[in-house]
Order: C-alpha cells, then sequence, then structure tokens
C-alpha cells in the first residue's frame, strides 16, 4: 500500500475546508491575478490525482492526457464552433471521461510500477498524435488565441477577477463532490481495495471496476481542471500533455500531502509560488542565474527528493501527524 | 517501396532497437534485484552522451577511450545515488522509489540545463568510422553498424555474466530470494549496490553509443525513457533474455510500421503495448504478477 489516508475525521476536514476557502478567497489580493488562478486550477487538477492516489492507491503518471487533452477539446470547441463556457467545459470533461474508459479499460488490470508505466506511455502517445495531427492541433505552436467564451448567456468572462472567482466556485465545488465520494461506501470500498486488494475481492467486490470508476471520476475532474486552463490561458500547447506535466501533478500532491484531499491544494500553491520566484531570475544579467531560473525543476527536484525521502506525509500531512500528538 | 529502402528501414530499426535493448536491459537487471523501476534511467543515458562530450572536449579523450571510461563514471554516480537515496526507501513500496528517481531524474536533467543550455552540441564521428558501407542491397552509415554490433556484444556479454558466470549465480540467488541468499553468507547488500551501478553504467555505455548520431542534450534521456518503459512492458519485466529480444524486435516493427504508414511512427510501439496488454498483460516474456510485491 502507497498511503494511509490520514486526518479523515470530519472536523478536522471541515477546518481544512475552511483554511482553504479562505486562502483561495484571499489569494487574488497576495499574488498577481493570473498566479492565483493557475493556483486554484492546478489545485484541482492535483485535488482530482490525489482521490486516485491517496485514496485508491493508483499512481498514474499519465494524468497529463486528461488535462491536456481536456484542454484541446475545450480550446478547439471555443476557437473553431464559438461554443459557450458550459458546453465547452463540459465537452472537455467528456472527452477525458471517455480517454481514462479506454486507457483504463487495457491498464487498469496491471498494479503499482506497472499502472504507472502504462499510464506513462499512453500519455506519451497521446502527446504524439497531438503533434501528428497538426492541421487540427496547431502541432508545435498549440491553440493560440482562444477567446475567453461566455457563461450564462451573455456575461463574458474577459474580466479575470471575475474569472478567477468562477473558476475557485468550481474547484471548492468540485472538491466537496470528490470529499463525498471518498467518504461514501463506493470510497470506502476504495480504501479496502488500496489497504489489501485480494481482501477485497474475497470479500466479493469487484476490485477492477471499483478502481476503473476512480479513475474515471478521477481524470473527469483532472479533465474539468485542464478546460479551465486552456480558457485562463486563452491558449494551450503540447507541453500541457508532456509527461514533465504528469511528474508536475505527482509532485504537488506529494509536497502538500497524498490521502489528505487538501494537502495536495497547498502543494499546488507551494509549487507554483517556487516556480513563479524562480522564474523572475530567468531575466537576470548572468547567464547562468537566467537559466537557473529556466530549469526550476532543480530546486523542485531537490524538494520533492527530500519530501520522498523524509516527509512522506507532505506539508500538511506532517502538521495534522504534529497536531495530533 | 524498393527492397533497399526496406533494408535502409531495417537497419534503423535495429540502430534504435540496440538502444531500446541496451536501456531496457539495465532496467531489467535493477528491476529484478530491487524491484524498482529505474526512472533516472534517462538521466544516466544523457549523462553518458555528455560524458562522451566533455571527455573529448576537456581531456581530448577519443571515443573508445569515452566507451571504455564513461560507463564507469555514470555507474559510480548510480552507486552514490543507491547508497545514499535509493537505499533508504527499500523497505517501502516499490513506488516510492520510483517516485524517488523520477526527482533524481528531474534533478539531473535541469542541473544539465543550467550549465548547457537546451540546445545541445554535436558530437563528431569517431575518424575512421565515417563514411558509408555497401552492403550490396543498401548503403548503410558505417559508425551505426559498429554500435549496433557493439551493442549487441555488450548485450551477449550481460547476458552471459548473469546466466554462466559465479558472480551472475549470486545475483539470481539473490533475486531469487535475498534472505536465504544473505544466509548463505553472500553480501546482497553489496551485491545490489554493484546491481543498481551495472544497470546504469549500461545506460551510459548506451549513452555512449548515442552521442555521435544524435545531438548531446539534457532532455535527450526523458525523451527516450517513455519509449524504454512501453519496450518494457511489452517484453515483461525482469528477463534478461526477454528484454534484449525485445528492444531490437521492438525497433525494427516500429521502423517496418513506419515504411506502412509514416504518420504512425511515433505512435506504433505504445499501440503496440496496449495490443500486448490485451492479449498477455504480463508481457511477451514476463512471468505472472504474483512476485511483484
Amino acid at each position: 500500500m502507497i498511503a494511509r489516508a490520514i486526518g479523515s475525521d470530519r472536523r478536522t476536514m471541515l477546518w481544512l475546508g475552511l483554511i482553504a476557502l479562505a486562502a483561495g478567497l484571499l489569494l487574488p489580493h497576495v499574488v498577481y491575478i493570473g498566479l492565483a488562478t493557475d493556483i486554484v486550477i492546478w489545485a484541482l487538477f492535483a485535488a482530482a490525482f490525489d482521490m486516485l492516489l491517496g485514496y485508491t492507491g493508483l499512481l498514474s503518471f499519465g494524468h497529463a492526457m486528461f488535462w491536456g487533452g481536456a484542454s484541446y477539446v475545450t480550446g478547439l470547441l471555443i476557437l473553431r464552433a464559438h461554443w459557450t463556457f458550459v458546453p465547452a467545459v463540459l465537452a472537455g470533461v467528456v472527452g477525458a471521461v471517455a480517454m481514462a474508459a479506454l486507457v483504463g479499460a487495457v491498464s487498469i488490470r496491471r498494479q503499482g510500477i506497472y499502472f504507472a508505466m502504462i499510464t506513462l506511455a499512453f500519455g506519451q502517445m497521446l502527446y504524439f498524435l497531438t503533434n501528428q495531427f497538426g492541421e487540427w492541433t496547431g502541432g508545435q505552436d498549440g491553440l493560440q488565441g482562444v477567446p475567453r467564451p461566455v457563461v450564462f448567456g451573455h456575461m463574458t468572462l474577459e474580466n479575470d477577477q471575475v474569472f478567477y472567482y468562477l473558476v475557485l466556485a468550481l474547484t471548492a465545488l468540485s472538491i466537496v463532490f470528490m470529499r463525498r465520494v471518498v467518504t461514501s461506501p463506493f470510497g470506502q470500498v476504495l480504501g479496502a481495495i488500496r489497504e489489501n486488494e485480494p481482501r477485497a475481492m474475497s470479500l466479493g467486490y469487484r476490485a477492477n471496476v471499483y478502481k476503473l470508476v476512480a479513475f474515471i471520476i478521477s481524470a473527469a475532474f483532472a479533465g474539468l481542471a485542464g478546460s479551465l486552463f486552456v480558457i485562463a490561458h486563452r491558449f494551450t500547447s503540447l507541453d500541457t500533455l508532456d509527461w514533465h506535466t504528469s511528474g508536475q501533478v505527482v509532485i504537488m500532491t506529494l509536497l502538500g500531502g497524498m490521502g489528505t484531499l487538501f494537502g495536495p491544494l497547498f502543494g499546488a500553491a507551494f509549487y507554483l509560488v517556487i516556480n513563479d520566484r524562480l522564474s523572475t531570475l530567468a531575466n537576470a544579467s548572468n547567464p547562468l542565474l537566467a537559466q537557473f531560473g529556466h530549469s526550476p525543476g532543480l530546486v523542485l527536484g531537490v524538494i520533492f527528493i527530500v519530501v520522498v525521502s523524509v516527509f512522506r506525509r507532505g506539508i500538511v500531512g506532517e502538521l495534522l501527524n504534529a497536531l495530533r500528538r | 517501396m524498393t527492397p533497399s529502402y526496406l533494408a535502409l528501414q531495417i537497419f534503423n530499426g535495429l540502430v534504435s532497437g540496440a538502444f531500446y535493448a541496451l536501456l531496457s536491459l539495465g532496467l531489467s537487471i535493477i528491476f529484478g534485484m530491487m524491484r524498482i523501476v529505474n526512472f533516472a534511467h534517462g538521466a544516466f543515458y544523457m549523462l553518458g552522451a555528455f560524458g562522451a562530450y566533455l571527455a573529448a572536449q576537456w581531456l581530448g579523450l577519443s571515443f573508445w577511450w569515452a566507451l571504455l571510461l564513461v560507463p564507469l563514471a555514470v555507474g559510480l554516480l548510480g552507486i552514490i545515488a543507491e547508497r545514499t537515496l535509493i537505499r533508504r526507501l527499500m523497505p517501502l513500496d516499490p513506488l516510492y522509489n520510483l517516485l524517488l528517481t523520477f526527482g533524481i531524474a528531474l534533478v539531473i536533467e535541469d542541473f544539465m540545463k543550467i550549465f548547457f543550455g537546451t540546445q545541445g552540441t554535436p558530437y563528431a564521428i569517431p575518424a575512421g568510422l565515417m563514411g558509408a558501407v555497401n552492403l550490396g542491397i543498401t548503403a548503410y552509415p558505417l559508425y551505426r553498424l559498429v554500435l549496433v554490433a557493439i551493442a549487441t556484444l555488450a548485450c551477449i556479454a550481460v547476458w552471459f555474466a548473469i546466466e554462466k558466470t559465479p558472480l551472475g549465480a549470486k545475483i539470481r540467488a539473490a533475486t531469487e530470494n535475498p534472505t536465504l541468499t544473505q544466509a548463505f553468507g553472500i553480501d546482497v547488500s553489496t551485491l545490489t549496490t554493484l546491481t543498481y551501478g551495472f544497470g546504469v553504467a549500461l545506460a551510459g555505455l548506451a549513452g555512449v553509443l548515442a552521442a555521435p548520431t544524435t545531438n548531446v542534450t539534457p532532455v535527450m534521456g526523458s525523451d527516450i525513457i517513455i519509449t524504454t518503459f512501453a519496450v518494457v512492458v511489452i517484453g515483461g519485466m525482469g528477463s534478461i533474455k526477454g528484454s534484449i529480444i525485445t528492444g531490437f524486435l521492438v525497433g525494427v516493427i516500429a521502423a517496418l510500421g513506419a515504411v506502412i504508414y509514416p504518420p504512425i511512427a511515433n505512435t506504433l510501439i505504445f499501440l503496440l503495448m496496449a495490443i500486448v496488454l490485451l492479449i498477455r498483460p504480463t508481457g511477451l516474456f514476463g512471468q505472472p504478477e504474483a512476485t511483484a510485491r
């Protein structure tokens, strides 16, 4: 088993949720709006990922395919077919669900490291395919100039502040829903499968079906995050499908604390703020320092290595553990 | 499609197959002994290529000296990583070491990016191996033929060392049952470290061989590692012979697929993986999953 869900008692979770929500409301006053929006969108992605890793025990190394895939579906529909917000985002989610059903059907029978390698390979396959069909997807250029769609009939999302709070609301609702899923009887079975799969199966649970459903739900929210990402940035590119993006969400989740659902939110914030600080170095006059700013993987990789080696509960997990003593 | 074009593609397939074989062989040896997937394998491959480049730039060493010395240096780095980091996580779920080695790969790649940028630098084809040979049916670059020969020899040597020598017998015993092997007075701990170093050295060797064929860049490792993972899934983890055969086979099949339908070149290996998973989930040469804790 890779993780034990900790701090799952109701009161702690309620407090964590309120702290996260308060942080979300204050965020645009602390950092610039673009970074704030990125943090909330990535937080949703990381929470969706944690539902799979922390609560089901499946390490997917191909989640970029849902994030990136949905960003392309939504981006194309807005750019080429002028779809409005709700249908375009829903289509992105449906696209992610369809991909998850397909990939999950092939890979869900394999466990642990095999599942990680197989999802990684399928993610890379989508990367190559997207690059291949350049006349639709823009190839190396990606989709440029995706306009902000209208929502609720006539309301435009051109205002970044308005868009931020819409993203925050959607993320909060998604996390409430995911929290319901992991605390439901269905979620309890997922936990049983994570702790001891043969035993859960001997009790009559069809483990593969449960895991596949969890995989699809996780992909759906990763897709929602990806759809919001393309609208936020007004473009998407092959980077969203790169396996480093899958790795990025893995890092955020472990940094924040897997199996806590709220931990990854803070992990995403931590990651993106460090990334943002480092990228300011990219304009430095010293070429080595500038290149250092372009290579955040060095600092973030070292932090990740320390977390995996020593603080495996992550930031929030370690804090909860310290409070409990 | 002319026969000479077909032959050319088969040779191209053997060249990429040589890299898949060397890399998946190293991954398999490490997996067999330690039950971990070495995500940093691509990074060590990249270090091998840079090792050859830097040996030429700083020390003026020829390709042949690099071929001998760089894998040793890369293997030494692997030993350090195993002793300081990987070893600590061995008692845990193997997924933690997958994550750790992913972190190591990230650090190595971005460290190299800081000093060498992302553009990369060419590495000259060794003197005496330039030009092409006429093979009757097609002409083919001499260096690439030598590359395939060296990789094949290295694969056979590794297979021989593990299957037929006393040291290989100890490694196989430790793979099968580490506790019992330890009880027989064999130092399994040192053996594990050496095995990791050796697997990584093979990646370094592949990197040196790759240097003259491509631009030496910090991202060359992350480009090849995912494809190698797909090859490993197709072949099944842990089989020495299996990973060598699958490596070359997949290289040739992918190259031939590109002849029939060019756009499929990059995706064919992953399609192949999906098909193998549906028909034989444990891979062509793999054992049932019971041993994978």
